[in-house]
């Protein structure tokens, strides 16, 4: 059967649309679901396409935020600018730190991205009078999108703005992994050593990729800060990578739309679980976790695939 | 004029504190053919590696086209022009056969190029890498070196495990690669009598070090001269 391309980018887009609809007033939670979309993505860039394994995303993220809100309470509330700022500062950060991360690997890089975070936000927290500390960065007044769209209390303009941001970001990671650059990531995630081989610039490829998911990073955290009007220490947490990772794991690395459908699943399970039954949902949450990697360890999108194999199986144990 | 494409002087080279290449020297000009044989375990693809700078050299220096290579990084080395084709083929099996040859696309280099070599890997384009034979998986190997735009062409042992009629093919295709005599070719390789009738030039390493170093002429009409180098007689 032929494959029809783009499919699974329509499908999606068609689902975000209809959520505004049929969702009307939970837009503030789907817009959150939008935010975690693209900061999930970027984690996908480094480590569904380049193999790098990160605990420490949220540091990308969280500098976005920062960049975009201080942007927005000092400078200008203009949306778009504050996002190209959050866009820079993640960058960046990826780039500077990724001048050193990116010549570790496994344990010591893990770690090592940890403590990249675990600084930023000592940094952020120490800095009472630039950040505002634990009680967070207060004052965000964003302006009207384009100049003409303004942010309501309802979340529609912040819906359909975070909507947008995450398309055009989906395209760039697209043409992104498609590029030169995003194949010989994926090449090096095979194996680094044969890439080094044939004469690429492997350290460089890396930090390359990894400065343009800071980047995206970036924008999901500006863009968080944009629509809630607060920016937190929260935003630097180790849970916010580590849930990410977990959303990806989910979802499937390497094909960029399984970092949406694992957002989805999780939050949506979280959101769920959290409201049945307040106390124990994390259980849910890793009996969820615990069946995916056991059963479908590439994600829920390779369930279809498992499936058919088990089929193929039975169908070849039962020839005679 | 000849013009000097690669040089080694004295060079000592391994892996780790073992020293595989002793005091080795070399020199290789611009559209030489070079067919560089000897036993298992000889050096040869140590030799490449070096040239690429995969090993560790202990002493000596590599120059390119006249200029200091020792301390480059592999990369660097490769955007000078050098180009490896390894023994391994190292295919990257998560790529189809056109997103191999995409992955290192460089400078002047064009997919029709590598495509006119091997029309082959034209029909199987959208085929993953670890779903081609191993003839196929040789050809994307050099095609994807191509694809790095090189001016010296280092084959490792290409022919290793191949059918005659694969091997056939390959060998016309290095005529090709060769033909305009503006690219330098040089040849690791087992079959003693297909790198033979490919270069001007023979290079036979024993031990890490060259024995002999001038024309296939030589070797073809002496197999004697073979056998003891190399324990091969019907070149």
């Amino acid at each position: 059967m032929a494959r029809v391309p783009f499919l699974a980018e329509a499908v999606m887009l068609a689902c975000a649309v209809a959520a505004f609809y049929v969702f009307p007033y939970d837009l503030a939670l789907i817009t959150r679901f939008l935010v975690m979309i693209l900061f999930v993505l970027s984690l996908d860039l480094v480590l569904g396409y380049a193999g790098i394994a990160t605990l420490g995303h949220a540091a990308l993220y969280g500098t976005g935020a920062y960049a975009a809100g201080l942007f927005a309470v000092h400078v200008s509330g203009d949306p778009l600018t504050g996002l190209a700022v959050g866009a820079g500062a993640g960058a960046l950060l990826a780039f500077a730190s990724g001048l050193l991360l990116m010549r570790s690997h496994g344990l010591t890089l893990l770690m090592l991205s940890i403590a990249v975070t675990l600084i930023c936000q000592e940094i952020a927290n120490k800095a009472r009078d630039v950040t505002g500390g634990a009680d967070g960065l207060r004052g965000i007044r964003m302006e009207p999108v384009l100049g003409i769209f303004k942010f309501d209390f309802i979340g529609r303009t912040g819906y359909w703005y975070a909507l947008a941001v995450v398309v055009a970001c989906y395209a760039v990671l697209k043409i992104a992994t498609l590029s030169p650059l995003g194949l010989s990531a994926r090449g090096i995630k095979d194996s680094a050593a044969r890439m080094v081989a044939i004469g690429s610039p492997v350290y460089w490829r890396l930090v390359t990729v990894y400065t343009i998911s800071g980047a995206i990073a970036g924008i999901a955290g500006a863009l968080a800060a944009q629509v809630t009007q607060l920016v937190s220490l929260e935003v630097y947490a180790f849970n916010l990578s580590a849930e990410a990772l977990i959303m990806l794991v989910l979802g499937g690395a390497g094909r960029l739309y399984g970092a949406v459908i694992g957002v989805v699943i999780f939050m949506t399970v979280h959101h769920v679980a959290a409201a049945v039954d307040p106390f124990n949902w994390l259980f849910i949450i890793g009996a969820l976790i615990l069946s995916v990697v056991f059963l479908v360890p590439s994600g829920v999108l390779g369930i279809p695939a498992a499936i058919s194999d088990l089929f193929r199986r039975g169908n070849d144990a039962a020839r005679p | 004029m000849t013009e000097v494409a690669l040089s080694l002087h004295n060079v000592t080279a391994g892996y780790g504190q073992t020293h595989i290449l002793r005091d080795l020297t070399l020199t290789v000009n611009r559209g030489d053919r070079v067919a560089m044989i000897g036993r298992n375990g000889a050096g040869k693809t140590t030799l490449l590696a070096t040239v690429m700078g995969l090993t560790r050299l202990h002493r000596g220096t590599i120059h390119l086209r006249g200029g200091d290579i020792s301390h480059l990084r592999p990369y660097q080395r490769s955007m000078l022009g050098l180009g490896l084709v390894p023994q391994t083929r190292d295919i990257f099996p998560s790529l189809t056969v056109e997103e191999n040859l995409t992955s290192v696309l460089r400078g002047d280099a064009s997919l029709d190029e590598a495509y006119a070599l091997f029309p082959r890997l034209k029909e199987r384009r959208n085929n993953g890498g670890t779903q081609l034979s191993g003839g196929e998986q040789q050809m994307l190997a050099i095609a994807r070196t191509l694809m790095t735009a090189p001016e010296i062409v280092l084959l490792d042992e290409p022919l290793e495990g191949l059918a005659p009629v694969i091997c056939e093919q390959l060998m016309q295709a290095f005529e090709a690669l060769a033909a305009d005599g503006k690219r330098t070719v040089v040849l690791v390789e087992q079959q003693a009598a297909a790198a033979l009738k490919f270069a001007s030039r023979a290079v036979v390493v024993t031990n890490g070090s060259i024995v002999y170093d001038g024309g296939t002429d030589v070797l073809k009409q002496q197999p004697e001269l073979l056998e003891r180098h190399i324990g091969v007689a019907h070149a």
